[in-house]
C-alpha cells in the first residue's frame, strides 16, 4: 500500500485527510477531534500569514539564536578515514537542543487560538525544557507530563523546568516513560480542550502535528541547504540524524527530499540490540495506531504496545513519526540502528575529536556516521544533524562508564 | 429487530461496562444479567488507555499482566453468547489490537463469538474506513461516541457511521472522574436526538442509582463503567457478588423510567 514511485515530489505530503501514505490520520478520541480541526484550520492560516511568519522567524533569530552554524569536523573526519564530516549545530540553540524551534512555532499557534494554558509530554527532558522555557518567555502557565522513570534519570531537566517555572507531574502508568507520559498529556488535553494547547514535542501525533512540527524543524535542513551551498557550492552526498518520533531529522531531511542526489539515513536506537529490548520501531515494529497517528510501532501480535529501550531517554519511544513511515516505504530514505553501547562509543569519539559533548540522541548519529564514513570517498559529504548537546546526560554517561560523580 | 433494538426497545436501558479478563470475568458477567442490566459492554484491555480514567487504565493493566489475549477476549464473549442468547454484547477498546489482523479478521471474530457491536475509542468518523465498513458489512453495529464537544456541525458525520446506538459521553474527559450537570446532560441529549434514529444512551461520570434515575427519564440507555470496575478491584474473585448487588440498584433506577 505505498505511494507508487513515479510520483515527482517527496514534498507535497501529507494529503487533506492528514495521510502519508497509509500512515498518520487522525485517530483520536471525538472529543478532540473537533479542536484538532480546528488546530488544522489556524495552522493552514498561520501559514499563510507573513505577520506569524515575520515573528517565528524573528524569535528563532533572536531569542533561539538562529541560524546554527554549519561545522566542518576535521579531526573526526580524519579519524574516521573517509567522507568529510559536517554538523548542522543545533546543539548551540537556546534550551541545547532543536527541540526549541517547534515550541516557539507552537506557542505562537497557541497564542492565536486564545489558548491559555500548555502542556506537553517530555522523555529526555529537552521538550519539556524548550517548552517551559517558551511559557515563561509568553506568560503562559504549563504543565509538563514526565514518565517517573525519566524524571529519575533526567534531574537536571527537572530542576530546570521547575526554574522556568513548569509543573513537572510525573507520571507513574506502564514503564513511566515517554509513551505513558503522552497518554497523560492525551487525557489531561480532553479534560481541558476548552483553554489548553498541547505542544507535542516531535512530528508525530494526529494531523495536523506530524505536519506543522516538520515546518517549524524544517529550519534546520532550509539553512543547512542554503549553507552548503554558499560554503561549499553543492548539496551533501548523505544527511544523519537520530531518530526518536523523528523530529529533528524530518527537519533535516524535508528540504532536501527532491534532491536525488542527496542520500539520506535515519539513525533509530537498537538499545541492547535488536533481538533484545530496543526502541526501533522501523526496524522491529509493524504498522498499527498509537496517540493519534498510524504508524511503525513496537508491538506484539495482539496489538498491543511494547515498551521500547534506550540508554537515551529521548529515543525510546515504541513508535515513529508517520512521514519517516512512509519515507521508508517508498525508499526515499534509509533507516539503520545503533545499539546503546556504540552511542556510548560515539559520544567519547566527539568529545575527544571536536571538543564537542553530544546529547545521547545525536550520538547515535555518531555512531552510525562511525560505521559509514570509512566506506564512502574523501570528496564526499556527510552531514549529520547534531541536534543537542549532551549536558543533560553527562551523570547517565557516568554511569554507564561506572565513574561515580 | 437486532438484540440490541430490542434492548433498547423496552425503555430505558441499564448498559454495563467491565474490562474482559479482570477478575472472574464469566461469573462478573453473570450477575450484570442476573442484576438486571440489558446491554453489555466488555472492555477488550490495552496497554495505553489513553481516554481512560485510573479506575479502568489499572483494570486494563491488571487483565494484561494475568495475560488476557484478544483471543481470550472472544472466548469470553462465545461463553457469553451461549448462556445468554438475548443479551445484547458490545466490546469496548481501542483501534490498535481491533485493527492489528486487520478489519476483516475482527468483523469476522465478532461475528463468530455473537458480538452485537464494537465501540473504539479512536477512530473517529474520519477515519471510519478503518474499522466501520467491515464491521457494517458482517452485520456487526459500529457504535460512535458523541461529546460535548461534538458541534452541529459534526454531529451528522457522527450518526451517519454509527449504528445499534450512540453513545453520549457527558464530560469532556475521560472515564471515572467528574460528573456532568443533569442540566447539560438534558440539553445535549435533546439536541442529539432531535436528528438521531438510533437510541442514544449516556455514560462518562455515572455512579449511582440516583444519577442513573436523572438521565433515564431523558435518555434511552445509561452506562455505567467505572464504578463496576472498581468493585472488581476491590473484590477480586469475590467481585460477583457485590457487582449484581450494584447493578440491581442501577437497573431498578434506570427501570423506573419506563
Ligand atoms: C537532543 C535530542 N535529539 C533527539 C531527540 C529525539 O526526538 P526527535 O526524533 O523528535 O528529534 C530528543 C528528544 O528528546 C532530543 O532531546
Amino acid at each position: 500500500m505505498t505511494t507508487a514511485p513515479t510520483q515527482n515530489s517527496f514534498r507535497t505530503q501529507p494529503d487533506e485527510r492528514g495521510h502519508f501514505g497509509q500512515f498518520g490520520g487522525r485517530y483520536v478520541a471525538e472529543t478532540l477531534m473537533p479542536l484538532v480541526l480546528e488546530l488544522e484550520a489556524e495552522y493552514t492560516r498561520a501559514k499563510a500569514d507573513p505577520a506569524f511568519q515575520a515573528e517565528f522567524a524573528d524569535l528563532l533569530e533572536h531569542y533561539v539564536g538562529r541560524p546554527s552554524p554549519l561545522y566542518f569536523a576535521p579531526r573526526l573526519t580524519e579519524e574516521l578515514k573517509g567522507a568529510q564530516v559536517w554538523f548542522k549545530r543545533d546543539e548551540l540553540n537556546h534550551t541545547g537542543a532543536h527541540k526549541i524551534n517547534n515550541c516557539v512555532g507552537q506557542i505562537l499557534l497557541a497564542i492565536r487560538m486564545g489558548k491559555t494554558r500548555i502542556i506537553a509530554e517530555t522523555g529526555a527532558g529537552q521538550h519539556g525544557v524548550a517548552t517551559a522555557t517558551v511559557c515563561a518567555r509568553f506568560g503562559l502557565p504549563c504543565v509538563i507530563f514526565m514518565g517517573a522513570t525519566d524524571v529519575a534519570r533526567q534531574a537536571p531537566n527537572v530542576f530546570r523546568m521547575k526554574l522556568l517555572g513548569a509543573e513537572v507531574r510525573a507520571v507513574t502508568a506502564g514503564a513511566a516513560t515517554l509513551k505513558d507520559a503522552m497518554n497523560e498529556a492525551l487525557r489531561d488535553w480532553v479534560a481541558n480542550v476548552h483553554d489548553t494547547f498541547y505542544i507535542i514535542g516531535t512530528a508525530a501525533g494526529p494531523h495536523p502535528y506530524p505536519e506543522l512540527v516538520r515546518d517549524f524543524q524544517s529550519v534546520i535542513g532550509k539553512e543547512a541547504r542554503a549553507q552548503m551551498l554558499s560554503r561549499v557550492g553543492r548539496l551533501p552526498d548523505l544527511l544523519v540524524a537520530a531518530i526518536g518520533g523523528g523530529s529533528n531529522a524530518i527537519g533535516l531531511f524535508h528540504p532536501f527530499l527532491d534532491d536525488p542526489e542527496v542520500k539520506m539515513l535515519g539513525v533509530e536506537a537498537a538499545g541492547h540490540g535488536l533481538d533484545k529490548e530496543h526502541a526501533a520501531s522501523l526496524a522491529g515494529g509493524r504498522p498499527g495506531v498509537l496517540h493519534g497517528n498510524k504508524t511503525y510501532l513496537l508491538q506484539d501480535a495482539d496489538g498491543q504496545i511494547t515498551e521500547g529501550h534506550s540508554i537515551s531517554a529521548g529515543l525510546d519511544y515504541p513508535g515513529i513519526g508517520p512521514e519517516h513511515a512512509w519515507l521508508r516505504d517508498v525508499g526515499r530514505v534509509d533507516y539503520t540502528s545503533v545499539t546503546d553501547v556504540e552511542a556510548l562509543d560515539g559520544f567519547q569519539l566527539l568529545c575527544r575529536t571536536e571538543g564537542i559533548i553530544p546529547a545521547l540522541e545525536p550520538a547515535h548519529a555518531i555512531a552510525a556516521v562511525k560505521k559509514i564514513a570509512p566506506t564512502m570517498d574523501k570528496d564526499q559529504i556527510i552531514l549529520l544533524n547534531l541536534c543537542g548537546r549532551g549536558d543533560k546526560d553527562i551523570f547517565a554517561v557516568a554511569e554507564h562508564l561506572g565513574v561515580e560523580l | 429487530m437486532t438484540r440490541l433494538s430490542t434492548a433498547f426497545s423496552r425503555g430505558p436501558a441499564l448498559v454495563t461496562f467491565i474490562t474482559g479478563g479482570d477478575g472472574p470475568t464469566a461469573e462478573i458477567l453473570d450477575a450484570l444479567v442476573a442484576g438486571g442490566a440489558d446491554v453489555i459492554e466488555l472492555g477488550m484491555p490495552f496497554t495505553d488507555p489513553m481516554a481512560d480514567g485510573p479506575a479502568i487504565q489499572q483494570a486494563n493493566l491488571r487483565s494484561l499482566g494475568a495475560g488476557t489475549t484478544t483471543a481470550g477476549i472472544f472466548r469470553i464473549a462465545a461463553a457469553f453468547r451461549a448462556l445468554h442468547p438475548q443479551v445484547p454484547l458490545v466490546l469496548m477498546g481501542y483501534a490498535n489490537p481491533m485493527i492489528t489482523r486487520g478489519p476483516d479478521w475482527f468483523a469476522a471474530e465478532c461475528v463468530k463469538a455473537g458480538v452485537d457491536g464494537v465501540i473504539c475509542v479512536d477512530i473517529p468518523p474520519e477515519e471510519d474506513p478503518e474499522l466501520g465498513p467491515a464491521l457494517r458489512g458482517a452485520g456487526v453495529a459500529l457504535i460512535r461516541l458523541a461529546t460535548p464537544t461534538t458541534d452541529a456541525a459534526r454531529l451528522p458525520a457522527v450518526l451517519d457511521s454509527s449504528s445499534g446506538f450512540l453513545y453520549y459521553v457527558s464530560v469532556a474527559g475521560i472515564t471515572g472522574l467528574q460528573q456532568a450537570a443533569q442540566a447539560s446532560i438534558e440539553e445535549a441529549v435533546a439536541r442529539i436526538k432531535a436528528s438521531a434514529t438510533i437510541p442514544v444512551a449516556v455514560g462518562f461520570g455515572v455512579r449511582t442509582p440516583e444519577q442513573a434515575a436523572a438521565i433515564a427519564k431523558v435518555a434511552d440507555g445509561v452506562v455505567v463503567g467505572s464504578a463496576l470496575v472498581e468493585l472488581v478491584a476491590q473484590h477480586g474473585a469475590n467481585a460477583a457478588a457485590p457487582v449484581q448487588e450494584l447493578t440491581r440498584a442501577l437497573a431498578d433506577a434506570v427501570h423506573a423510567a419506563r
